[in-house]
């Protein structure tokens, strides 16, 4: 049952990452493939029957970590204390600029909020994979379960940790690429005239960084935790992740050359569920790795919420997940066909 | 004060009275959109039509605000509360959870269908999407007042060795009878804040003399169920949490009084001003034997002092328990003798010239959100010195790994970010009020 509620939870926060990572990279690169105010409003448009909902998926994530891991989410959100009240005024900021500039057809209103909305939209990606960073690398974690990590220290993941070092940096600066990269294909394909050519172009500079950022991440992580690639091998789940990922960063490339937008904007989405599907195949049980070895680490076994909880909740879990997915759906088709660079209503 | 409880405490304080300025209004407001909207279903009025489309826009920003300061709440109750989520995410995780996943995806995704357009949609199926959105929003305030019913009154749980809290019975933690109370007493209370602002805005219109129409519609639906809620939330409700009180947390109901000395026939103060040092309530206006009457339904009843409890059992800061309480309790029935009044003139057809009335509907509006805010302090406050009564202490739930520095970094960031929030917040809120309802036909 722990499994189970391990797999949720990954699936929970693959979900969050694909959905918003769209409106991240939207965000982060709107400054640049939309540049005067009807193709903002182009982007926003693209994006803005969607960036709630996206967001519901990772508290719908933190629901479920609550529910079943609840040790795990206390000790993580007070252990990266200052990462995630940073994160929170990130999202806070990235909502609000979206529903704020379009209430004032004023030229520096605008100005002032899409600079908000692309730096907030920067940073979040960059916060998130430097947590998933955290996460491989290790935490110094207490006997009782707790740590407490500030935000930089030495910026080595061998010397005195911080949140930040050179190594989750890398982390969240993969985010940060493979996002946007995920972020132009959604706009290329969801937008049409020059903010569409302009985000293409975009895809085409942000897929050798992808590829560079993850060749870089990936040696790191062999560096300095090599049982992650050990585990990878012994599991296939972990192998079908892999050529999940792998297939989906070829397709975003080959179908983008062949000017099919949705696939290439799902290939893409493959790609960022396979590679954090991976991941989690690869650490489970772990949920929080100890850098003093693992007895200390908290797993889906050492910090779940009991038996009782788990199974009171998968009675109703499940037919929850699969609303969302149909509500999600429906959003989609209302909202189907590109967003014009001649309407935009209501953005 | 590098105690980092203190901080945890101000700093939650602080957002969750800020984020409930928001859902209280969208609660209220969701309701009322979907009558109008069935109004307009009904009458085929385009005066229904406008005012529900221009309340929809405001519906709007007030969402927006309730979910970007919503979302830190999930996120500080680990952040900040790292012990109380450990030992009890077994148990409120379960209402945590089906909020996300239940209520939360309703809200986002009908709220996305609900602007995409009446006109696109269909009158029925825009209409649809209102219900659901309220529905959605209701729902969502369920889960979060059954999470806090079980800090208030638990039930349906079991202690493991190790101090954590496990399920025992979902059915029994989600359906708590404290749970039911209370909700129906904040809906109602939201309901208050939506028609008040509802009518303020038709009161300011009118005396303005524009948008006639729309204006008089607002007027209408704000005023009468604005008197159906503020009456709701008094009788039955606002007793019954009473009586809750009075049952399961006496040592509550005495520092909500500043009442020291047991005794028979306990009054119900008025005004007062509870002096803990001498434990003596000074100055008191009181009515006699009230407060046995709406504690145990009988005005010879004995109702327990402060006195009679351990010192360590009374509520950390009574003297404003006591006057969060009093403040909600005298607003209360203010909400009802104004919109009493109103209402007896809308019935005899003069509201829409009574310019005395109509200044006191368009300045009232912030008063339903204090006497909320004020609400909730009697229930949180009331609550201390318990996480979850009787069974883990406040001092017992803070982050044992993040220092006061940091938690007050962190709170003055919030305050900053919040108030420049809130100013843009009123600022075009005023300005839609400004432009009326015909701009967004």
């Amino acid at each position: 049952m722990e499994t189970l509620w391990f797999a949720f939870a990954s699936v929970m926060v693959a979900i969050y990452v694909v959905m918003d990572g769209f409106d991240f990279g939207a965000g982060a690169l709107h400054l640049w493939v939309a540049r005067t105010d009807r193709e903002r409003r182009q982007v926003l448009g693209a994006i803005g029957p969607f960036w709630d909902g996206n967001e519901v998926w990772l508290l719908a994530g933190g629901g479920v970590l609550f529910l079943a891991f609840p040790k795990v989410l206390a000790s993580a959100l007070s252990g990266f204390y200052m990462a995630i009240m940073l994160f929170l005024w990130v999202l806070i900021l990235r909502g609000i600029s979206i529903e704020f500039r379009s209430h004032l057809e004023d030229g520096m209103w605008r100005s002032f909020w899409d600079a908000t909305f692309g730096m907030a939209s920067t940073l979040a990606p960059v916060l998130l994979g430097a947590a998933l960073g955290n996460l491989i690398r290790g935490v110094p974690l207490q006997a009782d379960g707790w740590f407490g990590l500030s935000l930089f220290e030495s910026f080595s993941p061998r010397g005195a940790l911080g949140i930040l070092d050179w190594y989750t940096v890398l982390a969240g600066l993969l985010a940060l690429a493979a996002l946007s990269h995920h972020g132009a294909l959604f706009l290329a394909w969801k937008t049409d005239g020059p903010v569409r050519q302009r985000s293409l172009r975009a895809a085409g500079i942000l897929f050798p960084a992808v590829v560079v950022l993850w060749v870089a991440a990936t040696a790191a992580t062999a560096r300095l935790a090599p049982g992650l690639f050990t585990s990878l091998a012994a599991r296939p789940l972990a192998w079908l992740a892999t050529v999940v990922f792998l297939a989906g960063l070829a397709g975003s490339f080959l179908a983008r050359r062949a000017g099919r937008d949705l696939p290439a904007f799902l290939a893409s989405g493959a790609f960022l569920l396979g590679i954090l599907g991976a991941t989690a195949a690869s650490v489970f049980p772990t949920m929080i790795r100890s850098i003093d070895g693992p007895s200390r680490s908290l797993t889906a076994f050492n910090a779940s919420a009991g038996p009782e909880g788990l199974a009171a909740g998968l009675l109703w879990w499940p037919f929850g997940f699969v609303l969302a997915i149909v509500y999600t759906a429906v959003v989609f088709r209302l909202h189907r066909g590109r967003s014009r660079s001649a309407d935009g209503e209501g953005y | 004060m590098s105690d980092p409880l203190f901080w945890h405490r101000l700093q939650f304080g602080f957002t969750i009275t800020y984020h409930y300025i928001f859902p209280q209004l969208t609660m209220g407001l969701a309701l009322l959109i979907v009558l109008m909207k069935f109004a307009a279903l009904r009458t085929g009025s385009a005066a229904w039509r406008q005012a529900a489309r221009f309340w929809i826009r405001i519906f709007g920003l007030s969402f927006a605000m309730g979910v970007v300061t919503g979302v830190p709440m999930e996120f500080q109750l680990g952040t900040n509360w790292a012990a109380f989520a450990h030992r009890t995410g077994g148990v409120i995780g379960q209402t945590l959870a089906m909020e996300g996943i239940f209520a939360f995806f309703l809200e986002s995704s009908f709220l996305a269908i609900l602007l995409f357009g009446e006109k696109r949609l269909g009158a029925l199926l825009h209409f649809a999407a209102a219900l659901a959105l309220f529905a959605g929003s209701w729902l969502s305030g369920y889960f979060i007042i059954a999470t806090n019913a079980f800090m208030q009154h638990p039930v349906g749980h079991a202690l493991a060795a190790d101090g954590t809290f496990r399920l025992a019975r979902l059915s029994r933690f989600v359906f708590n009878p404290w749970a039911f109370e209370q909700y129906i007493h904040n809906q109602m209370a939201a309901a208050v804040t939506g028609a008040f602002v509802v009518a303020a805005v038709g009161a300011y219109w009118t005396l303005r003399r524009e948008h006639p129409e729309v204006a008089r519609v607002s007027l209408r639906i704000g005023v009468v169920a604005g008197l159906v809620a503020s009456v709701l939330v008094a009788f039955p409700t606002g007793h019954a949490q009473g009586r809750l009180v009075a049952a399961h947390q006496p040592v509550t109901l005495a520092a909500m009084e500043g009442r020291f000395e047991s005794g028979p026939r306990a009054p119900m103060a008025m005004i007062g001003q509870p002096n803990v040092a001498e434990r003596r309530l000074d100055n008191p206006i009181e009515l006699p034997a009230l407060l046995s009457w709406i504690a145990y339904g009988d005005f010879s009843a004995n109702v327990r002092g402060l006195a009679s409890f351990p010192e360590r059992d009374w509520p950390t800061n009574i003297e404003l328990l006591y006057y969060s309480f009093h403040i909600m309790v005298g607003l209360g029935t203010m909400f009802i003798a104004v919109m009493a009044a109103a209402t007896f003139l809308l019935r005899r057809g003069r509201l829409h010239r009574a310019r005395f009335m109509l200044w006191i509907l368009a300045l009232a509006f912030p008063f339903p959100f204090i006497a909320n805010t004020a609400g909730w302090m009697t229930a949180e406050l009331g609550r201390q010195p318990w996480l979850v009564y009787g069974l883990m202490r406040t001092a017992e739930g803070g982050s044992p790994t993040v220092h006061a520095g940091a938690t007050l970094f962190t709170s003055l960031g919030f305050a900053g970010l919040y108030f420049v929030l809130g100013v843009l917040f009123l600022a075009l809120v005023a300005r839609d009020i400004g432009r009326g309802p015909a701009r967004h036909a």
